[in-house]
């Protein structure tokens, strides 16, 4: 058991083939396109759902920072459905590879920051300095500042990696306490079935809550800096 | 034993059983060949299921289902392991 805790988010590989290629492709297979007006009720309820987010989304920035919807929504859509599939039995999350996750955020992070410091830099480094600080506390001020800027790529990957990783690790945990107790005793295996279906709820609501916050946070960023 | 169609374009349950050998064979193996095939089983799935006015949700269960078969053969190696039995 202690070996195969982690078992589950190695790479998957078969015959040497990378096979985690097709795993995270996999999520496009089920989101169709179609270039009718009047569609099939999936590909409707898909366009509706996502003229829901993305109105959300995008309403709060200007006509700039607008140029990302399509970057943002694709974001949403891409880590909710991996994070969705993942709890399917056996199945495989790319989202609890923090090399994935670093490579979603820091691209976004760093194209938010230098496009702020490109078209308004004055403003973006005005964002060092809150404002009415007494004077003798700039300089540590600025210190921190900097480091908060630096840490914000790095917090948005591990944030995801360790929450989808934690979930599924706990339901692993959890599912094998039950199975364990059911020849020991019936009715603790029973109140622990009840906090693995209470569990599972849990990380339907993380998995989506988790692709939202990502792309609320990136969106943040980029409304900073437009 | 000789079919109306020629050989090359029949489908595989209209095939008679001793010219399956030759059939398999006549079957182009190129890449844009494997591709043309990929491509026109998804159409026929996509059609069946997906094009429909009121789809369902057996669509999206019959997809999920063949993700998690195909998931469990993959990591079926390790899975061996834990069965519960005296003898590993």
């Amino acid at each position: 058991m202690n070996e195969n805790l982690f078992a589950s988010f190695i790479t998957p590989m078969m015959f040497g083939l990378p096979l985690v290629t097709l795993i995270v492709l996999f999520p496009s297979l089920l989101f169709p396109t179609s270039s009718r007006l009047v569609n099939n009720r999936l590909i409707s309820l898909q366009q509706w759902m996502l003229q829901l987010v993305s109105k959300q989304m995008m309403s709060i920035h200007n006509t700039k920072g607008q140029t990302w919807a399509l970057m943002l929504m694709s974001l949403i859509l891409f880590i909710g459905s991996t994070n969705l599939l993942g709890l399917l039995p056996h199945s495989f999350t790319p989202t609890t590879q923090l090399s994935m996750n670093l490579g979603m955020a820091i691209p976004l992070w760093a194209g938010a920051v230098i496009t702020g410091f490109r078209n308004k830099t004055k403003t973006s480094l005005a964002h060092f300095l809150p404002q009415g600080t007494p004077t003798p506390l700039i300089p540590m001020l600025v210190i921190i500042e900097t480091i908060s800027l630096f840490i914000q790529p790095v917090a948005l990957a591990v944030r995801l990696t360790a929450n989808i990783t934690a979930g599924h690790l706990l339901i692993h945990l959890i599912g094998g306490a039950t199975l364990a107790l059911m020849s020991i005793n019936t009715t603790t295996a029973l109140i622990t079935f009840i906090i693995l279906i209470l569990l599972t709820v849990l990380e339907f609501a993380v998995a989506m809550i988790q692709a939202y916050v990502f792309t609320l946070l990136v969106s943040l960023y980029l409304h900073d800096n437009t | 034993m000789a079919s109306v169609v020629p050989l090359k374009e029949e489908k595989l349950l209209e095939v008679e059983l001793g010219e399956l050998p030759s059939w398999i064979l006549m079957r182009d193996f190129t890449p844009s060949g494997i591709a043309g095939a990929f491509q026109r089983g998804y159409y026929r799935y996509y059609n069946e299921y997906v094009n429909v006015k009121r789809g369902s949700i057996a669509r999206l269960s019959l997809v999920l289902a063949a993700y998690v078969v195909f998931n469990y053969r993959r990591s079926h190696k390790e899975l061996k392991h834990e069965r519960p039995r005296k003898y590993h």
